[in-house]
This record gives C-alpha cells, structure tokens and sequence, in this order.
C-alpha cells in the first residue's frame, strides 16, 4: 500500500548502531542492513522493521525508548548522525521520518551520551536524573483542596504565554545530549523560568532555584558554557533566555535569602 | 442479584455532599499507618498517588515508564472541561450533567457523572494554584473555549497541549511529595499480578523491566490507574506501551469488567498510509471547528483521484459532497465523534473514499484561509498543520487534510461502585481504567476531567470509608498468596520464553488488531462477531504454540513485555467481541448494523439494555458470566439523539 507519495521509491540503508548489554558493560557499534523502506515510516518504524527481522532471525532486537510516537511524551531519544533526534530542526526522533533520508544511506544511531544518563542497555538511557530535579523544587507547594478560585490569580496573558513556552519542555533529555559539557541547564531553566514568571510559583522562588540546582551539580551534569547547542538542538523549542532567567534568579536567591543549601 | 452500587440516597444535588458525610474518616494519626499501592501515574494514578500522600498515607506508585511524565495523559490535546460559568453563557453543573449524560447515549450512572460535574470547577483552581499555564484572555483571567460540539464554552485549555500541562502539573506534585518520602516511586515496573489475602486486594506482583527481578509489593489498598485498552486494536491513537495487562490480571482475579465493547473512534486522525504502520496520530477535534468535511460525489470521480489521473483541485465545488453538512444541518461538521466517524467510514464504504488507499475523506481548510488569512489560520492550528506536513509530507495550508477515524479512547473498563471500589474489596480503579462516567460515547475535553476527578476528589474521599474499617496492623508480603501469585508470574513468563516458535509478539498483535478493527470495530453484526470470536480463538492458540523470543527474563526484554501485554490482549479481545454480541442494540460508540434508524443512526433499546454489562471470569476458557447493574433515570429523559 503506498503513502501519501505514490511516485516516493523504497530505499535501502546501512544502520550503524549502538548495542549495549547493560550498564556494567561496555558496548560498540554493529552495522544492519535494512531493505525496501518506505520514505513515508517514521524512523522508529524503521527500527521496528529491523527488529522485527533480528527477532525473527534469532537475534536480540535492539532495545530503545519511545512511546507516544506523536512528539510529546519526550521517551524517544537517539542521537543520530552525531544530532540529537537527528537532522530535521525541532523534531523529535519519532517525528522524524525516512524522507529526510536517501537510498543507500549510511545512518549512525547512537544512544544520549552523558555521565548523568548511564546506558541501560542499547539506546535506552536512565534519565531518573532529571525527576530527581524536579522533585528538589520543580513545583509549588499546594495540596488538593486548599486551591482559590482559579479566577482569583490572575495572569497577564504575555506572562501566561511565556510561562506555557516554557513550561512545553518535554524531558527528553536533547539539551544535555547536545551540549559539549553535558550541562542541564536547559531543562532546569525551562521549569525554573515557568514558575518563576508565574505569581503562583513566587512564594518559593528562591529555594525553589538554589536546590534545583543543587540538584543538578549533584547528579553530574557539567556547567554551562553559553554555547547554546542546547536550544538550538531542543525539538519544542525551548529558549536560552530561558537561562539568562535561570542565571537571574540563582544570583537573586544568592545573595538574598538565608537557604543554606 | 447484582451486586450494590453503592449509590447515596436522596436528591441528586444532594449525594456527593452526604456521601463525604457519610463516610468514614481515618484518624489522622493512624493514617500514615496505612500504604496505599498506585498503579500508574498518569492524571488519575498521579493526582491520586500525590493526594493520598498529602493526607498523610504512605503510598508506594508503580509506572512501567521511565518517568511519571510520560504517561499518555500527556498527548491529550483540546482541553478540559468545568462548569464554571465563567463565560456567562448558561453553563452550569447540571447542564455539564446532562450533555455528558446524553453524550454517553443514556448507558452511564447518573450520581457519578453528577459528581463528575461538580468536581469539575475544583479540578481548575487545583491545577491554577500548581502553576498550570492555561491561556488566559487579555484581562488574565483564564480564557475558555466550545469543543466537540458543545453548545457552551466550558473548556479550558493550554493551546494544543493541554495533557501536557495537566500532567506536569500532576506530575510536580507528585513529585514534591516524593520528595517528602510519603510517595515511594518505582519507575519501570510492570504490573504483572494482582495479589488477594482474605478475598481482598493485599498487593501486588511486579517486574523491573531494566533487570527483570520479580518483586512482591503488599499494602492494605491497591488502586489501578492503568489507562485504557484501545491498543487492543494495535492501531490506536494510544501510545505504544499502553495496555490492559494490569486490569485484566485483576479482572482475572475477580474484578468485574464493564461494557469492554464501548470503544471510541475518533473521526480525524491522519489516515494508515502501509502496513509498516506503528499508531495513529489524532488530529484535534478543534480543526472540525473550521475544517469542511467532503468526498467526491461520485465514485468514477473518487476512483480518479485516488489512480492520480486527477488532482484534488480539479475538483469543482459541484462535485463534492459536504455529506456532513448536508446530512446533518444544524450541527454540520461539529457532529459527535461517533457519528461523524460513522459517516466519513461511510462514505469509503460506498467507494468515495480519497488518498491512494481509499479509505481517508478531506477535511478542507480552503474556505477559512480564503476568509481569514493563511496567518489567522496559522495563529489556531499552527502546530497542528506542521505536525500534519511532518507526517505525511503533505502542506495543508495548499490541499485539503485527509483523515480516517481510528480508536482513540474505550468507555468500558473494570467495574466500579460509587467509590470508585472494583468487585473486589480493596481494589480501585481510576480514569480510563474504570468504566464508570462516559456511558457508551465520550464527549471531547472529558476525559483529563474524569482523570483528574477520579484521582484529585474523589478517591481521596472514598477510600478512606473502606480503610477505617481495616486495622491498622503492618501488612507484609509473608501470606502464602504472595509467593502463590508470584509463582504464577513466573511461570507465566517462563511459558512465554520457552515457547520457540516463528512469529513475533507484534505479529500477532496486528493480527489481532486486524480482526477486532474489521468485526468489532466502527460497525458490528451479529455474524461478524461470530466469526471474529473463532478466529481470535484461533490466534490465540497460535500465540501460545508459535511465539517469538530472544534474549533472557534476567534482563531488559521489550519484546517479552510486549508478549506479556499481547497475550493478555487476546483474552480481552473476545471479552469485547462477546459483550459487543451480547448488546443488542446500537448505542454510542457501539453501532450494531442491524439496530438501526430508517437513516442510518444509532437506534437504542432502553427497555432491554438500560444496564451495565458487568462480566465476571468464571475460568480459564469458561464462558464469563454476565452481571447486569440495571440503570435508572431520575433526572432526565431518555431521547433519541438527534444532531440534524
């Protein structure tokens, strides 16, 4: 059954991808050969193809995480050709598909690589970093029932707006992967900036960034360099204003607040 | 006799209020003398696992994702309904009531979509306090907007991402009570087995999915928030990893499973486009707002245009057919999703379907972008017409969008009380993984309502009538139930590794996929059903001699998961097919072909199917039993409904 492109042709490809047993192994790349895919798969539909046929063979299929295949979950996450999510600008892998790619092409799939994102096995990453973040202070401090009328906090629409761009991070992880130090700023910065800018999250806001990124340096992720690879290789988008806000805020809480930590 | 539903008496306005009156409270000393197992962490699990925290119980949340901010909550697109009124335009609880009533086609409980109602408003200010980012109109109160049909606007949204945000914001407080040490949070870990001590649910049986290690969790409450089945059909808007296998091994437990056959079908998802096809991806309902529904008028023309021979501009204004807004005058395109998926299969039916495998009709833009500007367009639906163009490499603002419906959301699910208590005591279940508020169609922007609901307000309420009535002792996993279930687990998996046959666990399941779409799917009949009940009966037992695997149990093992999940997929499955055989009649999203009006619309039949079809396991390859909670009417009136 053809796609939306009757006239697209089938392509053939060479895979080179990382296989990894686990974390207290090392791993190393193993070349695939895929036949007659279609331009209009998704690129994890090509991997789907390949591990179909591996299973099929005998072999073991090559273990990756991705789930709601439609960009917004943030679990796919491979670094391909040396790009997270690989080649098309603010997409992500699952949303990638093989007509940014040609016959006979020669494709290099790697997982994230970062000392705060140890190999599970293969592609997957442990990510558990960056929930271990948010639970340091990415929220505010509500519990059920004790919330006003909704209507009674009222929001400037521009701060509302930007408080949404920054709150459509999705986790996944790019920012770090892209960037040359594995820094985090990025994915903190979004969550710091949303309730930051935010009246609900002012209450908390200094503490809120000094043990977010406390955090953070404790997981292993490096500093920020001011490159901004990060944002320029973020599928949703995310700023870097975002951590000239971050920067702001730390410096704020520094030098005003009593927190120790 | 069924058993008791647990529905309050008195005046509907009046139940929830003396319900939470009624029931009985933890001390608050002795409630961190109780845990609480949550299964899920999406909206319903999240809000729930996070809610219970913070009245003080020690809960242990179970996701089998990397992280709770990924469950598929998060892909929810248009919004969320309240009846806050804030519009001044005649909305209320008891209207929010009614439209959900009769959106549902009169098969839900009244109390509790009353309640659902009434909850809503709370679930709002919760989420405005958390930091939520709703849109907000100029003057910063927060902006709504009409969805699905809705004569009111009640929705409230976060452009086109609303899941997400409730998510996250489910998700922040989560994880602050994490933080506190009252949430214990297990990633990667798969549900694999319901564990009963004394007829009631004393815990559970998981699987780390990262070393394979079997464990055993107790606790005095297990509460499911384990999502919906609709990947029964492998083509879903569902994410890939969602799954009945939590609700199911309950229901094999003893949990009853209500109405499995009230499945949704979404009209405008972008169309299959080969059979390497992994999920669909849903279109908002919102582009129906602005979007003209058509095919070719006639079949030469449509034929023409799906060999190439003629381009969709070729087409003039006097071939097309509008069949929407012919048939259905005062609605026109903004008709319920059953009905506009209905019509649009249809039309591909008769031979009028377009793209090159036929089955796709054209939701065209052309009239909006000549009215209003390609960039006014661009300002509403953006982020939807460039996903568009990602996946089919097709520019919406130049042709017209092809879509098809596909499954989307399922209506049934386990059996719940009042409480939200399933038939076995100590069990609960929240969101789509319970049956209890949609009746047989769901209305758009209800689902993150009832999610929330569920896991904010009610739950928080009610099981705490079912804990005080339970000592306070240490529960541990020492009961020889544990090691019994934990056994089963075992050997179940050991079953599946050891099988050595031909065929890969995603094999079967499009099989699967395939049989259920065909027979059990959009429309179904009688003989149908018959069929498809023998063939899955078939599959199954290919399944279970012919099975694919590599690798060890030891170790992360996506395909064994994935056979784990299909396996138990294929029992549901006929579950499905029997209820939907059972049910007589058309209602919702359950349109059987030989129950129907003179023109073509769902014809009920309230004197012999006014009831919730409550299935009971009765054995390996018994027949199940049918249990019937018989519904009645207070409030309103049951009508045909009528959309022309």
């Amino acid at each position: 059954m053809a796609g939306s492109n009757p006239n697209a042709k089938p392509m053939n490809l060479t895979l080179k991808v990382w296989r990894q047993k686990n974390r207290n192994t090392t791993g190393q790349i193993v070349d695939y050969q895929v036949r007659d895919i279609s331009p209009d798969m998704s690129f994890l539909e090509m991997l789907d193809v390949l591990n179909e046929d591996l299973l099929r063979k005998g072999d073991e299929p090559v273990a990756f995480d991705h789930d709601c295949r439609e960009g917004i979950c943030g679990s796919c996450n491979l670094f391909i050709n040396g790009r997270a999510h690989g080649p098309e600008a603010g997409t992500t892998t699952c949303q990638l598909h093989m007509r940014k790619f040609s016959d006979g092409d020669t494709i290099t799939i790697e997982p994230w690589r970062a000392n705060a994102f140890p190999v599970n096995k293969d592609l997957s990453v442990d990510r558990s970093a960056f929930d271990r973040i948010i639970q340091a202070g990415g929220y505010v401090s509500v519990n059920t029932g004790g919330a006003p009328d909704g209507n009674e906090i009222p929001v400037p629409k521009e701060i509302a707006d930007r408080a949404f761009e920054a709150a459509t991070c999705i986790g996944c992880g790019a920012c770090v992967a892209s960037c040359k130090n594995a820094s985090a700023m990025l994915f903190v910065s979004a969550k710091v900036s949303q309730l930051a800018l935010l009246p609900q999250g002012n209450v908390e806001r200094k503490t809120r960034v000094e043990n977010m990124v406390a955090q953070m340096d404790k997981e292993g992720f490096g500093a920020c360099t001011n490159i901004g690879s990060c944002a320029a290789e973020c599928p949703v988008g995310i700023s870097l204003e975002n951590i000239a806000i971050l920067n702001r805020e730390f410096l704020t809480a520094k030098a005003t607040s009593n927190n120790l930590a | 006799m069924f058993q008791d539903s647990k529905i309050p008496e008195g005046p509907l306005t009046e139940k929830w209020e003396k319900h939470k009156f009624n029931v009985k409270l933890v001390n608050p000393a002795n409630k961190r003398k109780y845990d609480i197992i949550v299964v899920g962490t999406g909206l319903a699990g999240g809000a729930a696992a996070a809610s219970l925290a913070e009245l003080g119980y020690n809960v242990k949340a179970f996701t089998y994702h990397d992280s709770p901010r990924r469950a598929h909550s998060i892909a929810a697109q248009g919004g969320i309904n309240a009846a806050k009124n804030y519009q001044n335009d005649g909305d209320s609880v008891f209207r929010l009531f009614y439209d959900t009533i009769k959106g549902g086609d009169y098969r839900a409980r009244e109390a509790n979509v009353y309640r659902l109602a009434q909850v809503s408003v709370n679930i709002i200010d919760q989420c405005v306090a958390q930091g939520v980012p709703f849109a907000r109109e100029y003057g910063g109160l927060l902006a709504n907007r009409s969805f699905g049909g809705a004569q009111v606007s009640r929705t409230f949204y976060a452009r086109g991402q609303t899941g997400q945000q409730l998510l996250l914001g489910a998700y922040s407080a989560l994880s602050r009570q994490i933080a506190y040490g009252k949430v214990k949070m297990y990633t990667r870990s798969e549900m694999l087995d319901l564990v009963i001590v004394d007829g009631k649910a004393r815990g559970i049986i998981t699987r780390n999915l990262i070393n394979g290690e079997i464990e055993q969790h107790a606790a005095h409450a297990v509460v499911l928030a384990t999502g919906g089945y609709g990947n029964v059909f492998y083509l879903s808007t569902n994410a890939k990893y969602c799954n009945a296998t939590a609700a199911w091994r309950a229901h094999k437990k003893g949990a009853y499973f209500a109405n499995p056959c009230f499945t949704q079908i979404h009209p405008t998802c972008i169309p299959v486009s080969g059979d390497y096809q992994s999920k669909l991806t849903l279109m908002s309902e919102s582009l129906r707002n602005d979007g003209r529904v058509w095919v070719p008028k006639t079949v030469e023309m449509a034929e023409r245009l799906r060999k190439g021979e003629v381009k969709v501009s070729d087409i003039s204004e006097d071939d097309r057919d509008y069949f929407l807004e012919r048939k259905y005058p005062a609605f026109g395109n903004l008709v319920p999703r059953d009905v506009a998926s209905r019509n649009a299969k249809q039309m591909c039916d008769e031979g009028r379907g377009v793209g090159s495998s036929g089955l796709a009709v054209y939701l065209d833009f052309a009239e909006i972008i000549k009215r209003t500007g390609a960039d006014a367009v661009s300002q509403k639906y953006g982020n939807l017409f460039a996903m568009y163009e990602k996946i089919t490499g097709e520019d919406p603002y130049k042709q017209p969008m092809r879509i098809y419906p596909a499954v989307h959301y399922t209506m049934g699910g386990l059996w719940v009380d009042y409480n939200l208590q399933t038939t076995v005591p100590g069990l609960y279940a929240t969101g789509e993984c319970n049956f209890s508020d949609h009746g047989a169609n769901r209305l758009g922007a209800s689902a993150l309502m009832q999610g929330l609901a569920d896991g904010y307000f009610v739950l928080p309420y009610t099981i705490g009538d079912q804990l005080a009535q339970t000592p306070p002792t240490p529960v541990t996993t020492q009961h020889p139930a544990f090691a019994e279930a934990e056994a089963q687990v075992r050997a179940r998996i050991n079953k599946l590794m050891s099988i050595n046959g031909t065929r890969t666990p995603d094999d079967f399941h499009k099989h699967l996929g395939h049989i259920m779409w065909e027979y059990c799917g959009m429309a179904r009949n009688a003989e149908g059903l018959r069929h498809a009940k023998a063939e899955i009966q078939k599959l199954r037992r290919e399944f279970w001699s012919d099975l694919k695997l590599t690798g060890t149990e030891t170790e992360m093992n996506q395909a064994l998961e994935k056979a784990g999940r299909v396996a138990d997929f294929l029992e549901l499955g006929e579950l499905m097919i029997d209820d939907a055989y059972n049910r007589n009649e058309s209602c919702g999203g359950h349109f059987r072909e030989e129950y129907q009006t003179p023109e073509g619309e769902a014809l009920r039949d309230d004197e012999n199917y006014a009831y919730v079809a409550a299935w009971q396991f009765n054995g390996e390859d018994q027949p199940e039993i049918l249990n019937k909670e018989e519904l009645t009417f207070e409030n309103v009136k049951l009508t045909q409904r009528s959309y022309k």
